[in-house]
């Protein structure tokens, strides 16, 4: 027995040396895990966690933060989707950030977080996120928790490329994983090789509640994949992994599997730039749309845009060029030096390097080997730092821990290797569970990664967690990477499908956090600063209920005078001006959600009675000993009833003559 | 057999070399929690000593409505009528104006230490909240209650 299990123990070893991949599982998932794994995530009663995990949500279209290493779950923060727990795009205020050139869209599809940089490093100021489906970039402030703009993107089919960021936030990118058709847009699918562009934007970011996209760079039909900035030296270029050079436009499965290699495309942004200010870029008509929320009206702005910036690298030179990439490329990252780039071929059986330097080198003595539709390919060897023999089956992406070692994860074969990018000698690797997808390094893309811990998020969790019927939980894994060998601590379930993460020190953002809205500086048109102030006023049939809220109590909470056909408008304001004390509001029959009224918040609810009776309405937050009393009535009467508006709370609310008599 | 063991042997070996990765995490700084508490809050410090002056201050007393108005309204009214909390008729009289001022500015130390404050949270059960009133403004209330209680 004891032999067996030493041969067994031998075979794993020599599958892992001589084979390159991780051929055998443990059949017991526990092992993995080392005796001092729960001490090292265990983050005890009432203490804070080290770093803040922005994790985004997949098809959940929203943005969540955790904390590491408890991979505790803390915050959902919806972005491009409808969030009825809060009353985001429920409430007046918030519906203009979901509107687009197609209007009012609920949903859609996060898959990247970029955290905002200055000088390379975290600055803890916002989160990016990217609209796979419906094309947008989204900005959360990292001050409040809050997506605080949001801009569509046009001329794109499936934002994937999105939304990387360069070393001081000067852009954020956008490139679109479909091309499509621009100008002429009614003709045949199978016209793709003619008449399909690959549209690549660079979104101004530095400054908050002004996202422009400065220029488009009008590329030949490919699919973009994933993108990062250059850094360091490397700062002024942007590398973005593309995949179909085949230019299928069906079963791409297959068709867009032949070549042996597609490319990384290698953008110099500054000389973009130059052409921007030389005039050369073409003003082109689009349509999309650009929305703010306001932290002092509380209320998001929608603007449509009728035109971008578009520059033809045909006609602008020295711009773009293609290196030659092994095979259907997804992750394209830049080490914290800028110098190397790491493409990961999903269907690649080593991972290339890029040299910054060689690239360099080779544009200006114009190594070509030949040209894709006009841009020069850079000859695969005179770019290559070199290659990574046998690293695993299906690398997806890398991270950087700030040692000269990098993370790449394996779709295939399920794990993380670890390798050395000077001697690309690979150091260890380690099984995840199952099939991961992105990883996360804290600071991984900066030029200082924070380093110590890995985050892999996986695609499937099977026999991880209880079963809860065919669908199943998602999940991350959390690795310790401080030492040599990489440890797994932690598993923990995650919201929507987690894709890339960014993890930073909670340092960084929690010392800014704010706490309430001052109500001094409430702006929003429809506050009501005192109970004093709170009143009905009608105009036509929209009655406009200005209502305060506070433990615990509505003023006012009894309204008589609203009529069948009335659309009323609740605008809530919260008078408190203490921390975590916010305050909630339904009412009973409303085709829409809640809202939730932080602090010194004013929010709307728009609400159309449907019949004729009187409406409970309540605080949904538990505010107090006291909150199963805050609770109010709206009398609906008939449409031609002669019911004047009345309202009040206590001895102000309405009184009815025949009763005070009785 | 024996290529076996020295396989094991030698990833024992590579095993044992393995960074402690629990010394390494004692080392960095610690995230100072104290950081967030500090943020500018207006309320917090224990305010011991007002001077009070008469004939009463016009500009004080405006500024002090004004915040009533705005953010104690809701649950006080201006004659000896309990609402939410108790109504502010002959407060002066009844309270030192440092008790009313760190019962707006303070109230989680009055709540915990203070007996007067724990006997009217009793009555209300509804904590005073905090409304990010300054110690200035505070004052500014104090100057407000007592017009209300009539004094010149």
């Amino acid at each position: 027995m004891k032999n067996q299990i030493l041969n067994f123990i031998a075979i794993c070893l020599l599958g892992a040396v001589g084979f390159g991949t991780q051929s055998c599982k443990p059949k017991d998932a526990g092992s993995a895990v080392s005796g001092d794994a729960a001490a090292k995530v265990y983050v005890a009663p009432g203490k804070k966690d080290e770093f803040y995990n922005i994790v985004s949500g997949g098809f959940n279209g929203q943005m969540s933060v955790y904390g590491l290493p408890s991979g505790r779950l803390f915050r959902i923060v919806p972005v491009f989707s409808v969030f009825p727990e809060n009353g985001y795009g429920y409430s007046e205020e918030t519906k203009p950030m979901l509107n687009t050139s197609h209007g009012f869209v609920p949903w859609d599809d996060l898959h990247h977080i970029a955290l905002s940089q200055t000088k390379g490093e975290h600055d803890g100021r916002w989160a990016f996120g990217n609209a796979n489906n419906t094309p947008r970039i989204g900005r959360v402030d990292m001050k409040t928790f809050r997506t605080t703009e949001i801009i569509e993107i046009p001329n794109s089919g499936g934002n994937h490329s999105s939304p990387f960021i360069t070393e001081n936030s000067e852009y954020v990118v956008a490139s679109s994983r479909f091309s499509v058709p621009v100008g002429e847009t009614d003709v045949p699918i199978s016209s793709f090789k003619k008449n399909f562009k690959g549209y690549i934007s660079f979104i101004k970011a530095d400054k908050e509640g002004e996202m422009d996209i400065a220029f488009q760079l009008k590329m030949p039909g490919v699919s973009f994949d994933l993108a990062r900035a250059g850094k360091g030296k490397s700062h002024g270029w942007f590398f973005f992994s593309c995949y179909n050079t085949e230019q299928a436009n069906t079963l791409l499965e297959v068709n867009a599997s032949q070549k042996d290699k597609d490319f990384i495309l290698a953008v110099n942004w500054k000389k973009a730039e130059e052409y921007l200010k030389q005039g050369k870029a073409q003003k082109v008509k689009a349509r999309y749309a650009h929305n703010v929320y306001s932290e002092k009206t509380h209320t998001a702005t929608s603007t449509i845009k009728e035109d971008v910036m578009v520059i033809d690298p045909k006609e602008c030179p020295d711009i773009v060029y293609f290196m030659p990439c092994p095979k259907s490329p997804h992750g394209c990252d830049t080490d914290p030096t800028g110098e190397y780039i790491v493409g990961s071929g999903k269907l690649a059986a080593v991972i290339p390097v890029f040299s910054f330097t060689k690239i360099q080198k080779a544009i200006a003595e114009k190594t070509f080997d030949g040209d894709f539709d006009g841009i020069p390919i850079l000859k695969y060897d005179a770019v290559l730092h070199g290659e990574v023999q046998k690293p695993g089956l299906g690398p997806l992406h890398t991270e950087f821990d700030g040692k000269g070692s990098a993370y790449t994860s394996f779709f295939v074969s399920s794990e993380i290797v670890k390798w050395d990018i000077a001697s690309l000698k690979v150091l260890d690797r380690a099984p995840t569970y199952y099939s991961v997808g992105h990883l996360c390094v804290p600071g991984g893309p900066t030029t200082k990664p924070h380093g110590k811990y890995a985050i892999a998020y996986n695609k499937i969790t099977k026999d991880r967690y209880l079963p809860t019927g065919p669908e199943l939980t998602q999940s991350a894994q959390l690795y310790d990477i401080s030492g040599d060998k990489m440890k797994l601590l932690l598993d923990f379930p995650t919201v929507g499908e987690p894709h890339y993460a960014e993890a930073i020190p909670a340092s960084l953002i929690a010392p800014n956090s704010v706490k309430i809205y001052k109500i001094e500086e409430n702006t929003n048109p429809f506050v009501t600063k005192g109970e004093g102030q709170s009143r009905i006023e009608r105009k036509g049939n929209q009655v406009h209920v200005y209502m305060t809220s506070i433990r615990s109590h509505f003023t006012p909470d009894n309204i008589e005078g609203v009529k069948l056909g009335d659309e009323v408008y609740f605008h809530i304001t919260n008078l408190e001006q203490d921390w975590d004390v916010p305050h909630g509001f339904a009412v009973r029959g409303a085709t829409n959600a809640e809202i939730l009224i932080m602090p010194g918040e004013t929010q709307t609810l728009k609400w159309k009675p449907d019949a004729v009776g009187v409406v409970p309405m309540y605080c949904t937050d538990f505010c107090s000993a006291l909150h199963q009393e805050m609770q109010g009535y709206v009398r609906v009467s008939p449409a031609n009833s002669n019911i004047p508006l009345k309202w009040g709370t206590g001895d102000k609310a309405p009184k009815d003559a025949s009763i005070g008599l009785k | 057999m024996k290529r076996l063991s020295l396989l094991i042997f030698s990833a024992l070996l590579f095993g044992i070399s393995c960074g402690d990765g629990a010394a390494e995490r004692k080392k960095e700084q610690p995230f100072d929690l104290a950081k967030v508490e500090q943020q500018p809050e207006v309320h917090g410090t224990e305010i011991k000593d007002v001077t009070l002056t008469n004939p009463l201050d016009k500009a004080m007393i405006t500024s002090g409505k004004g915040i009533f108005d705005l953010k104690c309204a809701a649950c006080h009214k201006l004659t000896d009528e309990k609402l939410v909390g108790p109504g502010w008729k002959g407060v002066t009289k009844k309270r030192q104006p440092v008790w009313i001022m760190n019962m707006i500015t303070n109230v989680d130390m009055m709540l915990e230490k203070d007996p007067e404050a724990q006997k009217l949270l009793e009555q209300c059960l509804v904590r005073m909240p905090n409304q990010n009133i300054t110690e200035k403004e505070a004052r500014d209330i104090v100057e407000f209650m007592r017009q209300n209680d009539g004094e010149k």
